[in-house]
């Protein structure tokens, strides 16, 4: 044992090196309780006053005091739904592309493409969907559409170019990139001995993939479509540029929509009497409890795979 | 569901053509999906170049004389430049990492050194479940703390935004670089009497700085794109503006303006800082890779390094 206040000075160090780590760890949960409880208080007024308004109401009219959020809610649905209908098959194939079958030359390469995907901002994103993605939909793509399968009422038009159909594709752009990289780590995650037990058994290696490795990893590439489901729920600044932003529930692919997300970009610096501002809080407030329960199980399914194996590769932009 | 492949040898007494039929269906399926997947490998990559290749193609015509060196020109005038924009980025960035990434790698430390127990799994939950919450939630956040008392946007305000979308991603990368460490280690500074802080300060973290270094630049790098935080609190600036307390400009959110504008000058200019955006963010996780490859490199080399040999190599 060392001298008496060598031993203090020593202790002194751990205490403070515990306390310091320990105020930074505390800060993250508080940090979600902070911010549940901050957003709840502001949207309080609203939702005392006209919770049903809010929740089914279709008109938003702000001068008028009205303040009804269901076309948003459900343009936020329809466009996350739409592109993780488009994103999940492509993405599972890019990761078991990846993980088990492209040449070992390819697969870094790949993934860092795709990760890259990953890295490019929403605002460019955005960009791209505003004079790129919609006037190749509305010159090239929404025509063609209209008349082949204009007697469904999905693709009735006039065709403006910012739509609920735009939103979707770009969406599904960006979360391809998350889905297949949560989904990747999934299946490198799925212990050899599953893919040696069912080649052994005489699988060819397609059999392999669909009986031992994917349903092994199921929980997980749940998990990371639910991921995707979040992300998209909440992306804001891509889908206010290319969805046209009108406050109606849309009944066409074609047809203009709103996000919750969206309205917040668009109205929530410019509010400025107190019901508007408090209804937008209460919009961002639904937004965060869907996007905070998405979230939650999707964690929850993808840590449940790796939990025995405590195997994780560094993550990469 | 996996139909077990008989040997040859002993499947003639019953029907050999039609098992070598099945066979043969079987390996024929196999190779449509498989060939499915390369083709989902590939559409998956066809945005990334569709992307990048309008943008260099749109924004390096873009590019004025004035680009970086002057501040937005009024409506309808023809000039003008992204100055304050890029500075401003980088102010407020700065400030978001000066928030978020000690924070975080306190946090980090904490969750990886009591890992297994409830407290560290929920601290590393928690920061997992934030880090997927949507920014723009953030930015209201922020706004109603400290937009709303203090009675105005400020760059000050921006930067906070940024640092609490930081926090939680600096988090999860300490804790994941300090697990990678080997307990060896640990256990022999312990083992020469160094107390829990100075192993921690000059065993553990000293091993693992490369992978947190990396991890904080990506973290940064994803910072420094967004918008949606800083819509209600930086909130833009057209002028030239570096005070703490006052609106400032920020690429994205001069992008996000520029692309809804019907000048087409001003398109063009918001083509040109979406390549310098993502140019900045490119050359950002180049060096983090080149940060943790090095690492990469070295904990192949020996399994237990001495902290010289780290100097060593982190200066190439």
């Amino acid at each position: 044992m060392a001298a008496g206040p060598r031993l203090s000075r020593q202790r002194l160090g751990d205490l403070t090196y515990d306390v310091v780590t320990g105020t930074c760890a505390a800060a993250v949960p508080f940090l979600l309780v902070l911010l549940v409880a901050v957003i709840a208080r502001a949207a309080w007024p609203a939702l005392s006053l006209h919770a049903a308004d809010l929740l089914t109401g279709n008109t938003w009219d702000v001068s008028r005091g009205r303040f009804g959020a269901l076309p948003a809610i459900i343009g936020t649905i329809l466009s996350s739904l739409l592109a993780l209908c488009i994103a999940t098959p492509l993405a599972f194939g890019a990761a078991i592309f990846v993980s088990e079958l492209a040449p070992r030359r390819l697969r870094a390469p790949i993934s860092f493409l795709i990760d890259l995907l990953a890295a490019i901002p929403s605002v460019v994103y955005g960009l791209w969907g505003v004079f790129v993605l919609v006037p190749l939909l509305r010159t090239h793509v929404m025509p063609p559409l209209m008349a082949v399968f204009g007697a469904l009422p999905l693709f009735r038009g006039p065709a403006y170019g910012p739509s609920l159909l735009a939103a979707a594709l770009l969406l599904a752009i960006m979360i391809l990139p998350y889905i297949t990289a949560v989904s990747r780590e999934v299946l490198v995650a799925v212990p050899r001995s599953q893919r040696e037990a069912a080649l052994a058994l005489g699988a060819t290696r397609w059999e392999m993939i669909r009986d031992a490795v994917v349903p092994y990893g199921r929980s997980g590439l749940i998990g990371a479509v639910m991921l995707g489901l979040g992300r998209a729920l909440g992306e804001t600044m891509a889908v206010t540029m290319v969805i046209g932003n009108r406050h109606a529930v849309p009944h066409s692919l074609l047809d203009p929509a709103y996000t919750m997300a969206a309205v917040l970009a668009n109205e929530f610096a410019e509010a400025s009497d107190d019901a508007h501002l408090s209804a937008l809080m209460a919009v961002a407030g639904l937004l965060l409890v869907i996007t905070l329960l998405v979230n939650v199980i999707a964690r929850w399914l993808v840590w449940r795979v790796r939990q025995p194996q405590q195997r994780i590769a560094p993550r990469l932009a | 569901m996996i139909a077990p492949r008989e040997p040859m040898s002993t499947a003639s007494t019953q029907a050999p053509s039609e098992r070598q039929q099945q066979l043969a269906r079987r390996r024929a399926r196999g190779q449509v999906m498989i060939g499915l997947t390369w083709i989902a490998g590939a559409v998956a990559i066809v945005p990334l170049l569709a992307i990048v290749g309008y943008l260099i193609v749109g924004g390096a015509s873009a590019f004025s004389p004035t680009f970086f060196t002057s501040v937005p020109a009024p409506a309808g005038a023809r000039g003008g430049g992204m100055a304050n924009a890029i500075v401003g980025t980088v102010l407020l960035v700065g400030i978001g990492a000066l928030i978020g990434v000690p924070i975080g790698l306190g946090a980090g430390l904490f969750a990886a050194e009591r890992r297994g127990t409830r407290l560290a799994t929920t601290v590393g939950f928690i920061a997992d479940v934030l880090s997927g919450l949507p920014s723009v939630v953030l930015g209201v956040f922020v706004w109603e703390l400290v937009v709303r008392p203090s009675g105005r946007f400020s760059a000050l305000a921006g930067g906070i935004a940024l640092g609490l979308l930081i926090i939680p991603l600096v988090t999860r990368a300490t804790e994941e670089m300090v697990k990678l460490v080997p307990s060896a280690l640990n256990e022999a500074a312990v083992a020469l009497g160094f107390s829990k802080w100075r192993s921690a300060s000059t065993v553990v973290l000293r091993t693992a700085m490369p992978g947190i270094v990396t991890a904080s630049l990506v973290a940064i790098s994803r910072a420094a794109g967004e918008t949606a935080p800083l819509l209600f609190t930086a909130f833009g600036n057209a002028y030239w503006s570096v005070s703490l307390f006052r609106p400032i400009a920020a690429l994205p959110l001069q992008i996000f303006a520029y692309a809804q504008s019907p000048y087409d000058d001003w398109r063009a200019q918001a083509w040109a800082g979406a390549l310098v955006l993502l140019v900045i963010i490119a050359a950002m996780s180049l060096i983090a890779r080149a940060v943790l490859r090095a690492r990469l490199a070295l904990v192949r080399g020996s399994r237990i390094e001495r902290p010289s040999t780290i100097d060593a190599e982190r200066g190439t």
